[in-house]
Formats: C-alpha cells, structure tokens, sequence
C-alpha cells in the first residue's frame, strides 16, 4: 500500500512501485524522476490495472496494419487507401469544466489520427449524463455540447455521430468520448517511433504552460519547490484546467500534414496525457534509443515552471517530430508557413553502458544539452515497464436480488401510447451544432444508424469505397450481465453498419468502468473484455485500439460498467446513398431477423430503455439465436450494399431495431418520414419495447421477391404491416398521429433542456 | 477555361471542397495562399469558408488585413468575379466589399442544416443562370450568420436588387431573411450557405450546381459581352 | 511613458443583441429582479507606450476603430486604466 505521507505516496506511487523504481535504477530518484514515474506510471498512462485484461483481445487479421499500443488503429482499406481509428475518453476534464473538456477531447483524438501520417476526416461523440431534471446536468450537456461544436467546427473535421444517453449513474461522473477516424495513402503510415543517433525531437506547437499539472503539483507543496525556482507559484491558481485552441490545432495539423507529406519526418508523436515525458520516453523505448531532453529549449507560457512542471505539463496542441539534422531548415520553414512554433528540444543518443555493466536507452533530462544532468532513466522502464496488476476481482453479491427482479412479467402501467411517446427522442438539438458534411463525404450523418463517409479526402488514391462508423454502448445491458451485454454491443454495432450496407472490418473501445480498487469493478471489466473478445471471435473483427477510463465513482458509487464500442466498416463501391428510414406510402413493412429472443423468455424487458424509464433495473438479458443472427446480418448488409452501388432494389427503407425496440423503431421512421403505418398486432408490451439486437425494420415495394431473397440465405422475415395514413396504429395496443409523433420526438431534449 | 483561384487564410477548411466544386464544373482551379499579392490570370476568386484567422476577434476581422484581401479589393473593382462563402462572405463584409455585417445567430449556437433557398434576383454572377423565385436546397453551416445592416444600406439593397438569395425560413435572425447579395456591379457575391456542397444527390442536394455554374461560366460571358 | 488602457466595444443601438437579451431573460429566474438593459461586449486590456494620456487614447481610439471594432455594428471607446496590465 503506499503512504500518503511519503512524497511517492502523494504523486500516487504505492511502496512496491517506489521499491521497485529504486531497483530499476539502483540508487534513490530524485524528485524529478519521481514525478516522471508517478505520471508515466499512472493508471491512466500505463493501464496497470487493466492490461492484464486487454491481452485477451483478438486484434490480427490480414487487414490489420497498426494493432493497439500505437497512437491509433490502422487498417488496408483497399485502392491504396488506409484507415486509422481511435477512440479516447475525456470524462474527468469534462466533468470539471465541460466546455474545455470536451473541446480538448476532441483536439486529443485529432492529433493520435494525424500523428499516424492520416488527415483526420470525422469525429464522433458517445456523451452520458445524468437525468436533464437536474440544472447542473442541463450546464454539463450545453457545455460539452458547445466545446465539441466550438473546437470541431473551427479546427475542421466534421462531427458525424455519436450518442446520447441519460442515466442518474452519470450524474456526478458525465462521461465524454471522442472517436475520431482519419485516412492516408497506404505508404505514408508512419509511427511514433525515434531512431537514428544524432537526429533531433522537435517540439511543435504551443508554447508549454502548466495546464494540467494535477497529480504531480504535491511537488509543489512536498519541499521540492524551494530548490527548483517554483516556490512563487500560488498553488490555487495553477491551471490544472487544459484550454484548447482549435486555430492552433489547424495549423498544427496542416503543418505535421505537410511535413510528412515531404518525407521530412522519422517518426511523430502527440504529447497528450504526461506531456513531454511521456512523448519522448515512448518514442525513444519503441526504437531502441536514448534521448537527451534540454528543459530550457522548451519555449514556455509562463515564467519560473520548475523542471517537473515542464516535463509533465498537458498543455495542448504539441507534437514531437524526429527528424535527421539535414531536414531542420526545411522543417523550419513549413512550420514557420502556417505559424508553428518548432524547436529542437531533444538529441537521439545511443545506449549507454550502466555502472554494472547493462546496455540501457536512457531519457536524460538535461539543464542545457551540454548541462547538468537533472534526471536519467531507462526510457522503456518509463514507458513499457509500469506494473500491471491482477487486482482482486469478484462477482458482486447484489447481483443475484438485481437479477431476481426482471420487469418482464411486470403489468404495464399507463397505455402503450404514452409509453412509445415517452421514448422519443430526437438528438437534433446536438448535432445540428457541428459541422457533419466538411471534406463533402458524408452520404449518412448524424442521428441515424450509422455514419457512412465516401472514402475520399485530400491527397488521397481515387477510390469509389465509402467507410461506415457507429459508435455502441448499452450500460443497462451491461448491469445485469457485463460479459454478454458488451457482446451483443458489439453485435448491435454491426447491425448498425448493415443498415448503411457497410461490412465490419474493426473494433476500437472505450471502457468507462468504476474504481478498479473495488472487486466488483474489476470483474465487470474482466467480464466485458471477455464478451468482448467472444462477440469479435465470433464475427471475425480484430480489435485494434482501445482506451480505458477508471475511477468514475463518486461517493463510493460506481458508474454502471459503460464499454463503448466503436465498429468500423468498409463499403466497396459507394456511388448511391443507402435508403435510410425514407419509407414510402403503399410499401410492406417487414421484421428482418429472429423474432423472438433466444431462450425460454420470448421477449425480455430486462434492461430495456422501457424498464429504465420505469426505475426497473433488473432482470435477466438474453442473448441472440446465432444461427438467424449469422444468417441475418450479410443479408441485410448485401441488400443495403447493392443500392449503394447504384442498383435497383424493391427495398425503400432499413432501420435497426435498437434502444426503445421495434415500437420505437417504427415511430422513428414515421417521425421522419411524415407517413404513418397500419402493424398488426404484437405480442403485448414485451413485443413492443423488448431490446435484443440483430433485428431490422425494412420496407419494400416488392415483399414477395424480398422474402424470397431472404429466404435463400436463411434469413427470417415477417410481415408487419403496411406504410401509409396519418396514424401509427400497432395491432390494438398503439394509435397516435403522425403529428403528435413526430412533435413529442423533436420536442423532448429541447424541452427538458429549457426546462427550469 | 475559366482559372479560378481559391484563396486560403491559415484557418480556412472548406479550401478543398471548393476546389473540388470547381474541379467538377470544368474549371481550372488552384489554392492561393493568404500572402500572395498578385492575382493576375484569374478569372474568378472564391474565399472559402471556414475559420479564418481562428475567427478571433470576429469572423473575418483579422483575415481583411491579410495581404491577398489589397489583391481581392483589386481584382473586384476591375470588374473580376469574387465569391465569398460563408467565412468569406465575413471577410467580404469586414474588408467593406460589401455593406452590413454577420452577427451570431439568433438562437445562439452554431447550425449545420439544410436550408431552402429562394432565388431573389438574377443580376448577379452567382444566380445568372437561376431563375426568379427558384427554390434550392442548401445547407448552411455558420454560428455568424445573421446578416445586419441599417435603414439605408437594407433599402439600397431593394431598390437595386442586390439581394440574391432569401431563406424561405429564416434560420439565423437575418435581417429581410437575406442569405446572400451582391454589390452594385454583381460581380461580388457573398452567401452563408454553402453550395459547394449541394453538388451531388449522393451528399443529399445537387441544387448549389447551377449557381457555381453561373459563377464559373461568368467571366466568360462578361468578357464575351 | 507606458499606460494601461482599456477598450470598450459594444454593440451600437439599434443594433441586435441575441446576447445581451438572452442574459437578460435568463436574470429574473435566477432570483436577480429589475436588471433591464443588458448589453453584451467585449472589453481589451492592453500597456501602450505613448508621450501623454492623450497621445495613449488617441492610439488606443485608432487600433480600436480599425481592427478591434466593426463600425457598422459596433462602438469603441478606451480609457486609462487604475493599475497596470500584467
């Protein structure tokens, strides 16, 4: 355990890590060194907590160019075109100041995709608050809302999707995460990696202030202020709130855009999390090499930042490039074009041989590169060698009373009617706030099933493919049961790319779990991992990349197990936009897909958007028979495909039946189209509003060939109902106008947003 | 073929989609950096939209100074066709090429969202080819947007028919629901829609076509003239 | 000699305000009664090396009228200010 008297104890180093640092390097650390381990080795750096896990992951395939553990994902997407992937959360910052938060979210992710070598072409944002009842979740919502609108637009990339969710677990603990997919020439892949002796780190971009100096400032207060200059700093002033500037951020891109472009660069690497040490000791560990780091190179914000300040400093909008001596001048001159700040902060030096003899590459800190030496330490005992715990993990003992109480049976209270207008909700308010159509490639946008982007950008190979993006999460599911809750995430991530007929080829993850101190917390992730890792088994997707958020608690209060799952699809020719929910007067509504769940329970609640609304949180989930489901899934994705490459089709319309299930997808579609339907009856409210994924509303013109069609590959079909009138009418059980439909689903998030 | 140049302030984005807007229609068009000061062999200038300048301060306040807007102002009043988009047409109205200002939109945030525009005059070389009271489908894409103007200015721009192009619903507080006008010779055009993209019913709306073929076809047609 | 100014811009009347007006609306639920005539602006702190304090405010009028401010929507107007910029 560590003593939170000791120094290591306040830069949160436990005694084992402290021993541990001392038999690394064979002699005590000074101050500085310590604060390097404290942040390098922190959870939220080393995933010391959750590696152990993550090896479970599938993450090969003959398409995979960059697995995890780089600055993101990348793989061959076909005609000389790759595609890189990440996914990162911003939860903790947000919740402080959620403007700030989420706009340096987004700058974050940016900067992994370009530090690839790809123009980043969209983001997309996951958010989770709490319930809008509360006036501080209405600031949190705008606030993050506007700072995603705010950095996104200005800096340009356009912002194509995301989710929302509203949940009380969220309420002290919002979380924030931001995918961003970029793309690049095959052969301009390039990684964060330095080699060669002799060549320089330059650090690009802002001047370095001491934004997000959070855990280490107890250096401050610890007695290390007096020796090193910091001691004027008012510690209640320090900035630990990161401020993003999206104009930088541009020119930035622009810049690192064009010097890649002209070879000039070895290897690139964003400084986001630990800053400048963790930039430096990465790409020096990764290739084999040491680095001297002149702390008075690195041009400043402020006056007086100690050496730890500027090592560990999160300022934003930095990158360090490793280039050979010769390119400096032309390196010089690009930056200076678009008004980057570069200098040379850093020298690739070569191993060195250690006082008992070991070959290390070390990272040394240097007060001047001819200076004194303020700190020397293997860089990969910073970067690679943190710890990694298998901490105590168990089911937890509330989960069998939580299990016991399925909503399934539960009598419904109130009509059906108000029941479906309850679940309405139109995301427009959000995402009419970013820019969703920049780079002119985006054919599906925000608020349907799936994003889906012509596959074309600047510098790019022509190419008629098109990419499909969808970002899944259903904590609720993952409550009752985390391993099969984020399998059939991942399963309803791909069903939303089938809707825009995009393949699956890649999952990237955000994990957003409690405090791994507490068993239960631990077993919810070590569980998800492993429905996870079983869902991509079973599909044939490598996962390659992935970002882990500990710690949301609050007053002992874990969030429930929240794993987002970002899937990425390809689509071979792209030359006609998917027929989305535009269904037609006079088509045949049918359900594509199981009908019933698998198991005893034809149609479970549990876990439903219908019982969360009620405070039911219990019950059992149920999985997916997988023989419809495999059978399913290519056969809506095929459909949707040969529209997309300009062939004609009896099908108007497809839409994955998900969150609020087939009642609400039905009502959606009306709420869009402005054209109402006659569905026979369902079998009750379980019917109407049970969840399970791998099920598509489709309409056709031609219901015989369709079912026909489906019926060669296995696919299951039922007829529904017919599209038409001014109602929704569902057997007897729902008749609303298409009006009142549509106005409740446009007015729900503005009105409880205004409300007061 | 007509040579067009788009120009690019550090902090512009839609510089590409421009470009290929223009591409598309036939012409011959290139990227001009924000320093260059001679716009000679240029048939036509397109200011982007975007962030110029980070839009500090206000859109487009800081972009005017920039050594290429001497060039603009030069290009226009030898009777060259200019279009501002958006971002652009911000940096027309501070650099004084046109009158009245864009101030935040009404409802205080940023709106990205398809728009119906109606085609308010034809004496322009953006709307040429358009019809009178033509309806297009455009989006928008602005958190400045919401033309301003005084008494004076609003009325000579009705008497001389410089307004261009109204929303049919206004979304932003428009002063008159103007989305774009011309000046006096209507050789210079600014709009907040974007029609740069509405060029393919793949992206959703094909109607921005017919007024950027106008533009690309208009220094032609005044120099045949 | 070096003076602290500050430059006022606000909008100029007649002009729109969504800004202004929606602080405004939002005052009496907040319990903050009979605030009326809410204007929003922008205010910049800036040294200037200038002979005297008008030769200051000169300056500081002129750098405002032509690049801090947007005449056809908006008002400058500086002032010296009580301590200086830091």
């Amino acid at each position: 355990m560590n003593s939170p008297a000791s120094l290591h104890g306040a830069l949160g180093l436990s005694d084992e890590e402290f021993e541990q640092i001392k038999a690394v390097l064979g002699r005590d650390p000074n101050h500085l060194e310590l604060a390097l381990f404290g942040v390098m080795w922190s959870e939220h750096c080393s995933y010391k907590s959750s590696r152990l896990h993550l090896r479970r992951l599938p993450t090969t395939g003959a398409h995979v160019l960059v697995g995890p553990g780089e600055n993101a994902g990348v793989i061959d997407a076909g005609d000389g075109i790759a595609v890189a992937i990440r996914i990162e959360s911003h939860n903790h910052p947000s919740a402080i100041e959620p403007y700030q938060g989420a706009a340096t979210g987004v700058g974050g992710i940016l900067r992994d995709v370009f530090t690839m070598g790809a123009r980043p072409l969209a983001v997309m944002d996951p958010l989770f608050f709490g319930e809008l009842n509360d006036a501080r979740q209405r600031w949190l919502v705008e606030g993050v809302v506007s700072g995603i609108s705010g950095y996104g637009n200005s800096v340009g990339v356009p912002t194509i999707g995301g989710e929302l969710t509203f949940d009380d677990c969220y309420s002290a603990n919002p979380l924030v995460n931001v995918l961003c997919v970029g793309a690049l020439p095959v052969e301009r892949l390039v990684l964060g990696v330095a080699s060669g002796v002799g060549n320089l780190a330059v650090l690009l971009g802002s001047r370095t202030g001491r934004d997000g100096i959070g855990g280490v400032s107890v250096l401050a207060s610890a007695g290390f202020s007096g020796e090193d200059g910091a001691a004027s700093i008012d510690e209640a002033k320090r900035p630990s709130v990161q401020v993003g500037d999206p104009y930088e951020e541009k020119r930035l891109i622009e810049a690192c855009l064009e010097l890649l472009d002209g070879g000039y660069v070895v290897g690139i690497q964003d400084l986001g999390g630990a800053g400048l040490v963790c930039g430096t000791s990465e790409t020096a560990a990764r290739g084999g090499v040491g680095m001297d780091v002149d702390v008075t190179a690195v041009p400043l914000r402020e006056l007086g930042m100690a050496p730890y300040e500027i090592m560990t400093s999160e300022s934003q909008e930095r990158m360090v490039a490793i280039i050979t001596p010769e390119n400096l001048a032309a390196v010089q001159a690009i930056c200076n074009k678009w008004e980057v700040r570069a200098s040379v902060v850093g020298h690739v030096v070569a191993p060195t041989v250690g006082a008992d003899g070991v070959t290390r590459a070390m990272l040394r800190i240097r007060d001047g590169f001819d200076g004194e030496i303020l700190a020397e330490v293997p860089a990969s005992a910073l970067a690679d060698e943190a710890p990694l715990y298998d901490r105590p993990r168990e089911r937890p003992d509330w989960l069998d009373a939580v299990l016991a109480d399925d909503p399934t049976d539960d009598e419904p209270i109130g009509s059906p009617n108000d029941d479906l207008l309850d679940l309405l909700v139109d995301p427009a308010w959000v995402y009419r706030q970013y820019d969703s159509q920049l780079f002119l490639n985006t054919v599906v946008g925000p608020g349907r099933d799936a994003a889906l982007l012509r596959l074309a950008g600047p510098g790019l190979p022509a190419s008629t493919k098109g990419i499909a993006i969808s970002t899944d999460s259903n904590p609720r599911w993952c409550a009752l049961d985390p391993r099969l809750g984020t399998a059939l995430t991942v399963i309803e991530g791909v069903a939303n790319l089938a809707c825009v007929g995009a393949t699956a080829k890649a999952v990237v993850n955000c994990l957003n779990f409690g405090n791994p101190e507490h068993p239960a917390v631990m077993w919810q992730l070590s569980e998800s991992i492993d429905g996870m890792a079983e869902a991509c088994n079973g599909l044939n997707l490598p996962v390659i990349g992935g970002n882990v958020s500990l710690y949301n608690e609050s007053g002992g209060n874990d969030i429930d197990p929240t794993p987002v799952m970002g899937l990425l699809g390809v689509i071979d020719h792209l030359v006609a936009p998917p027929p989305g929910w535009n269904w037609r007067d006079g088509d045949t509504v049918v359900l594509v897909g199981a009908r019933h769940a698998d198991g005893d329970v034809p149609f479970p609640l549990g876990g439903s958007r219908w019982a969360t609304r009620r405070h039911r949180r219990g019950g059992h989930l149920t999985g997916v028979e997988p023989g419809a489901l495999h059978a399913t899934l290519p056969f809506v994705t095929g459909e949707v495909a040969s529209i997309c490459a300009g062939h004609d089709s009896d099908v108007t319309a497809v839409h994955d039946v998900g969150g609020g299930g087939l009642a609400t997808a039905l009502a959606e579609m009306v709420a869009v189209t402005g054209i109402g339907a006659r569905v026979e009856e369902l079998e009750g409210h379980g019917e109407l509003f049970s969840e399970f994924p791998g099920r598509f509303v489709v309409a056709t013109n031609d219901p015989a060939a369709f079912s026909a069609r489906a019926a060669d590959v296995g696919a299951p079909v039922a007829v529904l109902g017919v599209v038409g009138g001014e109602r929704l009418t569902i057997g007897n059980a729902v008749d609303l106008s298409v009006e009142e439909i549509a106005r409740r689903r446009a007015g729900a998030l503005v009105d409880a947003l205004e409300a007061n | 073929m007509t040579r067009v140049g788009v120009v690019v302030f550090p902090g512009s984005n839609c510089e590409y989609d421009a470009l290929a807007a223009m591409t598309s229609l036939g012409a011959d068009a290139e990227l001009v950096w924000h320093s260059v000061t001679d716009l000679d062999g240029f048939d036509a200038i397109i200011l982007p939209g975007g962030f110029a300048h980070g839009d500090y301060l206000r859109p487009g306040a800081l972009a005017r100074f920039s050594p290429v807007m001497e060039a603009v102002t030069r290009f226009a009043s030898d009777g060259g066709s200019v279009l501002g988009i958006c971002n652009g047409f911000q940096v027309l109205t501070e650099a004084g090429l046109l009158p009245g200002a864009l101030q935040k939109n009404r409802g205080l945030t940023f709106l990205c969202q398809p728009t119906t525009l109606v085609v308010s005059s034809t004496a322009s070389v953006l709307t040429s080819h358009a019809t009178l009271g033509q309806e297009l489908v455009i989006p928008i894409n602005h958190f400045s947007g919401s033309y301003t103007c005084d008494d004076a200015t609003y009325d000579e721009l009705i008497a001389n028919d410089r307004i261009v192009l109204t929303y049919k619903e206004n979304p932003n507080g428009s002063r008159g629901d103007i989305a774009g006008i011309t000046n006096a010779r209507g050789n210079v055009v600014g709009l907040m829609p974007h029609p740069e993209r509405a060029m393919s019913t793949l992206l959703g709306s094909d109607d921005g076509r017919i007024l950027l073929e106008s533009f690309v076809t208009a220094p032609i047609a005044s120099f045949v003239l | 000699m070096n003076y602290f100014v500050i430059v006022d811009v606000t909008l100029r009347a007649g002009i729109a305000d969504p800004e202004g007006a929606t602080i405004e609306r939002a005052l009496p639920a907040l319990g903050f009664t009979g605030v009326t005539d809410v204007k929003a602006g922008k205010s910049f702190r800036m040294n200037i090396d200038a002979d005297s304090e008008t030769d200051a405010l000169e300056k500081a009028t002129a750098l405002a009228e032509r690049l801090l401010s947007n005449p056809v929507i908006e008002d400058a107007s500086a002032r010296l200010g009580a301590v200086h910029a830091s």
